[in-house]
C-alpha cells in the first residue's frame, strides 16, 4: 500500500516530539531571539544605519566586559527580584499583576526607613530597611489576597487596580508630607551615604544585586525540592484535585500574593537605595510589568528568570547606547526590544504547539 | 469493498510505548464494530487517529474508498465522523443547544440567537433515534447518562454517518445502558455505522456486528458476534483464561470504624439530597451502597471525603468527629478516598505518575524529610505501586494524563490503598478496568477487608456489590431504605428496594428511615 505520505510525517513531528522541555526552551529561546533581531536589523536599516554595527554596540555596551556585565547585572536585579517572586505565583496559577504597585509600596517603606533610621549603624539600617521593603510589598499582595479568599474577587484585577493606587500614594506623598524641605519638585529628600545599599568586592555591584543572584537556587529549591513548591503547583495545574489531597487552596493562594509582593517591594527598597535614592513621581521603568514577562518567558523557572532578566537588561542598555553612540531614536530602541520579546514568544508557542 | 472506513497497517508511538503496532481495522455500512481490549491495548489511541486527534506514524485511513489525511477532527467531522470521549467534553455551564453550536464555524450555520431553531432541529433528531434532552436544559443539571445523549446529538447535529463510542456505557447505570443499547441499534437501522468501546464482553456480545480485540497495541482477531462467546474474548483480550468468580471468606468485623449519624446535606442546586441517613461501617467488612445513580450517592461521597458540608448529623471515625472537616484533616483522620470522577478529581493530569503516586503523602516521611523532598524514596514508591498493580506505563516519570483510562483508574486504586487507611471509601473502584484488572482490584479489596479496613463501597454495578459486600445498604431518593446481611439478600429484592419499594421491617436488621 502506499505509505509514503505518512513517513514524511513522521519524520516532520518527531524531532519535536521526543524533546524535553528543557531542550524546548533551549531550542525556541535563542532562535526567537535571533528572529527579533533579524526583524529588528530591517528596522534599523530604515532608520538608516548599519545593522551588524549597531548590533556590535549593543553587545559591547552591555556584556562586552566586566564593568559592562555588572553594570547588566545592577540593571537586571530589580527585574529577577520580581520575576522571581512572580513565577512563584504564576506556579499557582495566581495572576498577579500588581507587582508594580508591591514595588512602589516596598520602595516607599524603604525610604522611610531609611530617612529615619539614620541614627542606627549601617549594619543594623541595611538589613531594616530590606525588611521594611519586604513587609511593604507583602501588605500589599495581601490586600488582593484577602479579596480573592474572602469575595472571590479576581486576583488580575485587584492587583491591576492596586497598582494605581500604590503609585498615587507615593506621588501623593512626594509633593506633599514628605516633600523634600524648601524644594519645589515632587520628590522627597535624598537618603544619606549610609541608607545606601554597600557595594560589594570593590566593584559597583551592590548588596542587592547579590542578594537577588543568590535569590535564583532558593527559589528553585523551594521549587523542586519542597512540599510548598510542590502543593504550589499542584494548586495550579488543578485546583479540584489539589483540595481532594488536601492541599489548602486558600493557603497558597495567599502565599503566592506575599511571597511575589514581599520580593517586589525588597526589589523597591533596593533600588529606591541605590539608582534613585528618593521617592519622586516615577521611581520605576515598568519593571513591575516587565517581571510579569520575565517570569513567563523564564517559564517561571528561577534559572529561566535569571537568563531572561539579565538579557532584558541588556537589551535596555544596549539600546540606550545604540541612541547615545549613533544618535538612534528611543524609539526604535523601545520597537527593537518590543519585537525581540514578541519573536521569542511567537517561536516558543509555535515550538510548543508543533512538539504536542 | 463495502466498507465506510479502512483503516490500514496504522502504527503509533508514544515516548517508550507503541500504542498500535500495525492495526488494520474496517466498518461497513450500517454495522456496529466492537473494540476490545485490555486497558492500555490501544483502542483510543486508534479512535484518536481516525477522529484525525492523533496523526499517525504509518499507515493509511480511507474514508468511503477515499484516502483520508486529516490534520485535526474538523476534518474528521467534515467527512461524517463524530467521536464521543471517554469523558464528555461539555462545557457545564451552557445549555444542550449551546454545546452542540459551540465551534461551529460556517457561517451559514444558524448563529447564536437562532437557538430556538437549533432547538427544533435537535428536537427533530432527538425524535428520530429516540435520544430524549431537553436542548434549553444546562449541561451540569443533567444526569450522566442525558449528558451522554448530548454528545451523540452533538455528533448527529453535526451530520455525522460514523459515530466513535469510547466506553459510553462505563458511567451509566444498567438501566440507562438497555436504553442506550435500544439507540445504538435505532441508529443502525437508520444508516449509521458504530464503532463501539467496552470493557463489558455481555454489551458488546449483545450489541456487535463483529469484534475486534486488540492486545499490546496489536489486532489479535476480528470474529462475527454470533461465531463468538464471552469465553473466548476474554482468552483472546488477556491471552490467559480468567477467572471472574472467586472465593472470599465471611467477614469478620471488628470495631466501628465510620460512623454515620442522622446526616443531611444539599445538592448543587441546593435541594436537599441526603435525608437522615445514618450507618456505620465496622474494621474488616464491606459496606455496599446500592442504588439507581443520582440518589445521593455522590452528595454522601462527597460528604464522607470531605467535599461537601453536610447540613446536619454527624460523621465520626474512630471515634474522632470529623463532621465537616476539609479534605486534609479528613485525611489525618485516615479515611481514603477513590473518587467516582477520576478526570476532574482523581490525578493531575500534568503532574508526573510518582508525583501523583504519593500526592496526599507528599510532606510526609520517608517522602519529605526536613522540609525537603526526597525524590529517590518518591520514584521508588512509584516503582512499587506502578509494579504491583500492573500500571501500564513507560516510565513513572510520564504525565498522569498520558495513561490510558483504566490505568488511571488503576494508580489511583494503588495510591489510596497505599495510605493504609482507617476507612475506604471506594466510589465505582472498577469502573473503565478490563477484566482481569476488575478481578485483581477485587481481590486487593477483600484483601485489605482481610486485614482489617473499614470498606465503604459505592458502584452502580448491582453484581459489583453483590459479590463484595458484607453488609448492603440501599440509598433511595437520599434515603437509606434499609440494609441488609449479605447472606440474606437476593437480587430481586434489592432491585425492589432500590426502586424505593421495602419490604417489612421485620426482616430488616437494621434501617436509618423506618419510623412506626
Ligand atoms: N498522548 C499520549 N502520550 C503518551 N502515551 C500515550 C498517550 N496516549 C496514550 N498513550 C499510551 O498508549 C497506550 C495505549 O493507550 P490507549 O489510551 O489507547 O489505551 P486503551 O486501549 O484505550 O485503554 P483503556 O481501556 O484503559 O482506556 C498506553 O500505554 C498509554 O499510556
Ligand atoms: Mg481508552
Amino acid at each position: 500500500m502506499n505509505r509514503e505520505p505518512s513517513k514524511i510525517q513522521r519524520r516532520r513531528t518527531d524531532i519535536f516530539h521526543t524533546a524535553s522541555p528543557t531542550v524546548l526552551n533551549l531550542i525556541s529561546i535563542p532562535s526567537g531571539i535571533l528572529l527579533g533581531l533579524i526583524l529588528g536589523a530591517v528596522l534599523i536599516v530604515i532608520a538608516g544605519a548599519d545593522p551588524i554595527a549597531s548590533y556590535k554596540i549593543m553587545f559591547s555596551s552591555s556584556l562586552g566586559g566586566k564593568n559592562q556585565i555588572i553594570e547588566t547585572l545592577i540593571k537586571a536585579c530589580p527585574l529577577l527580584l520580581i520575576g522571581l517572586g512572580l513565577s512563584a505565583s504564576f506556579k499557582a496559577k495566581v495572576w498577579n499583576i500588581g507587582a508594580e504597585g508591591q514595588y512602589y509600596i516596598g520602595a516607599l517603606f524603604g525610604w522611610m526607613v531609611g530617612m529615619y533610621g539614620t541614627a542606627l549603624p549601617k549594619p543594623v539600617l541595611i538589613p531594616l530597611m530590606l525588611t521594611a521593603g519586604l513587609i511593604g510589598g507583602s501588605l500589599w499582595g495581601l490586600l488582593p489576597a484577602i479579596l480573592k479568599i474572602k469575595n472571590g474577587m479576581n486576583v488580575i484585577i485587584s492587583t491591576l487596580m492596586l497598582n494605581y493606587i500604590a503609585i498615587l500614594i507615593v506621588q501623593y506623598l512626594a509633593r506633599g508630607p514628605l516633600q523634600e524641605p524648601g524644594g519645589f519638585l515632587p520628590r522627597t529628600a535624598k537618603l544619606e551615604r549610609i541608607a545606601r545599599m554597600p557595594q560589594m568586592f570593590g566593584t559597583r555591584l551592590h548588596l542587592g544585586c547579590v542578594i537577588a543572584l543568590l535569590l535564583v537556587p532558593v527559589v528553585y529549591y523551594i521549587f523542586t525540592s519542597t512540599p510548598l513548591g510542590f502543593k504550589l503547583r499542584a494548586v495550579g495545574s488543578n485546583p479540584k484535585v489539589a483540595k481532594y489531597a488536601g492541599f489548602n487552596v486558600n493557603l497558597a493562594i495567599f502565599i503566592a500574593l506575599i511571597f511575589s509582593g514581599a520580593l517586589a517591594g525588597m526589589a523597591g527598597t533596593i533600588e529606591i537605595s541605590t539608582a534613585y535614592q528618593r521617592l519622586q513621581s516615577s521611581i520605576s521603568l515598568n519593571y513591575g510589568f516587565n517581571g510579569v514577562l520575565i517570569a513567563l518567558l523564564g517559564r517561571t523557572n528561577p534559572w529561566g528568570v535569571l537568563l531572561t532578566s539579565i538579557f532584558f537588561a541588556a537589551l535596555t542598555i544596549g539600546v540606550e547606547n545604540l541612541h547615545v553612540v549613533i544618535g538612534l531614536p528611543v524609539s526604535l530602541s523601545d520597537a527593537i526590544q518590543a519585537l525581540v520579546v514578541l519573536s521569542v514568544m511567537v517561536v516558543d508557542s509555535y515550538i510548543r504547539k508543533k512538539a504536542s | 469493498m463495502g466498507s465506510i472506513v479502512e483503516m490500514q497497517g496504522i502504527i503509533k508511538s508514544f515516548p517508550g510505548v507503541t500504542a498500535n503496532a500495525g492495526v488494520d481495522f474496517d466498518l461497513k455500512k450500517g454495522e456496529i464494530h466492537s473494540l476490545l481490549g485490555e486497558n492500555g491495548a490501544g483502542k483510543t489511541t486508534l479512535m484518536n487517529i481516525l477522529y484525525g486527534l492523533y496523526k499517525q506514524d504509518a499507515g493509511t485511513i480511507s474514508i468511503n474508498g477515499e484516502q483520508v489525511n486529516f490534520m485535526n477532527p474538523s476534518d474528521a467531522i467534515a467527512h461524517g465522523l463524530g467521536m464521543v470521549h471517554q469523558h464528555f467534553m461539555l462545557v457545564q455551564r451552557f445549555s444542550v443547544a449551546e454545546n452542540i453550536i459551540l465551534g461551529q464555524k460556517s457561517s451559514r450555520e444558524p448563529r447564536i440567537d437562532d437557538l430556538n431553531l437549533i432547538g427544533k432541529k435537535l428536537t427533530e433528531i432527538s425524535d428520530l433515534y429516540g435520544l430524549k434532552v431537553n436542548p434549553h436544559a444546562i449541561i451540569w443539571t443533567l444526569s450522566v447518562g442525558e449528558q451522554q445523549r448530548v454528545e451523540i446529538l452533538k455528533a448527529l447535529y453535526r451530520g455525522a454517518q460514523i459515530l466513535i463510542l469510547d466506553e459510553p456505557t462505563a458511567v451509566l447505570t444498567p438501566q440507562e445502558v438497555k436504553e442506550f443499547l435500544e439507540i445504538l441499534k435505532r441508529l443502525t437501522s437508520e444508516g449509521k455505522s458504530i464503532i463501539f468501546i467496552s470493557h463489558k464482553l455481555s454489551e458488546v456480545m449483545e450489541i456487535s456486528d463483529r469484534i475486534s480485540i486488540l492486545r499490546d497495541g496489536k489486532k489479535i482477531e476480528t470474529v462475527f458476534a454470533k461465531d463468538t462467546n464471552e469465553r473466548d474474548l476474554a482468552r483472546m483480550m488477556v491471552g490467559r483464561e480468567v477467572n471472574t468468580n472467586f472465593e472470599k471468606k465471611v467477614a469478620e468485623p471488628h470495631e466501628v470504624r465510620l460512623q454515620v449519624e442522622h446526616l443531611c446535606a444539599n445538592n448543587n442546586r441546593g435541594l436537599e439530597a441526603l435525608h437522615d441517613v445514618s450507618f456505620d461501617v465496622r474494621a474488616g467488612e464491606i459496606l455496599g451502597i446500592a442504588g439507581v445513580a443520582g440518589n445521593g450517592q455522590n452528595e454522601l461521597e462527597e460528604v464522607l471525603s470531605g467535599l461537601r458540608k453536610s447540613t446536619s448529623g454527624k460523621k465520626i471515625v474512630c471515634g474522632k468527629d470529623i463532621t465537616n472537616m476539609p479534605p486534609h484533616k479528613v485525611g489525618i483522620a485516615r479515611v481514603a478516598h477513590i473518587p467516582t470522577d477520576r478526570y476532574k478529581t482523581g490525578l493531575i493530569s500534568d503532574f508526573m505518575i510518582s508525583e501523583n503516586a504519593v500526592l496526599q503523602r507528599i510532606d510526609r516521611e520517608p517522602f519529605t524529610k526536613h522540609g525537603s523532598l526526597q525524590w529517590k524514596k518518591i520514584n521508588e514508591e512509584a516503582t512499587s505501586l506502578v509494579k504491583r498493580f500492573g500500571v501500564k506505563t513507560p516510565s513513572i516519570k510520564t504525565k498522569a494524563g498520558k495513561l490510558s483510562g483504566g490505568n488511571a483508574q488503576k494508580l489511583i486504586l494503588a495510591r489510596e490503598l497505599a495510605r493504609d487507611p482507617y476507612v475506604l471509601i471506594a466510589a465505582q473502584p472498577t469502573r473503565g478496568l478490563d477484566i482481569s484488572a476488575i478481578e485483581y482490584v477485587h481481590h486487593a479489596l477483600i484483601e485489605q477487608r482481610d486485614l482489617g479496613m473499614a470498606i465503604l463501597l459505592f458502584s452502580t454495578e448491582l453484581t459489583e456489590i453483590l459479590s463484595l459486600s458484607d453488609r448492603i445498604a440501599v440509598i433511595y431518593e437520599g434515603r437509606i431504605i434499609g440494609i441488609i446481611n449479605r447472606e440474606d439478600a437476593d437480587i430481586l429484592e434489592i432491585g425492589l428496594m432500590m426502586a424505593g419499594i421495602k419490604r417489612p421491617s421485620s426482616t430488616l436488621e437494621q434501617t436509618g428511615v423506618i419510623e412506626s
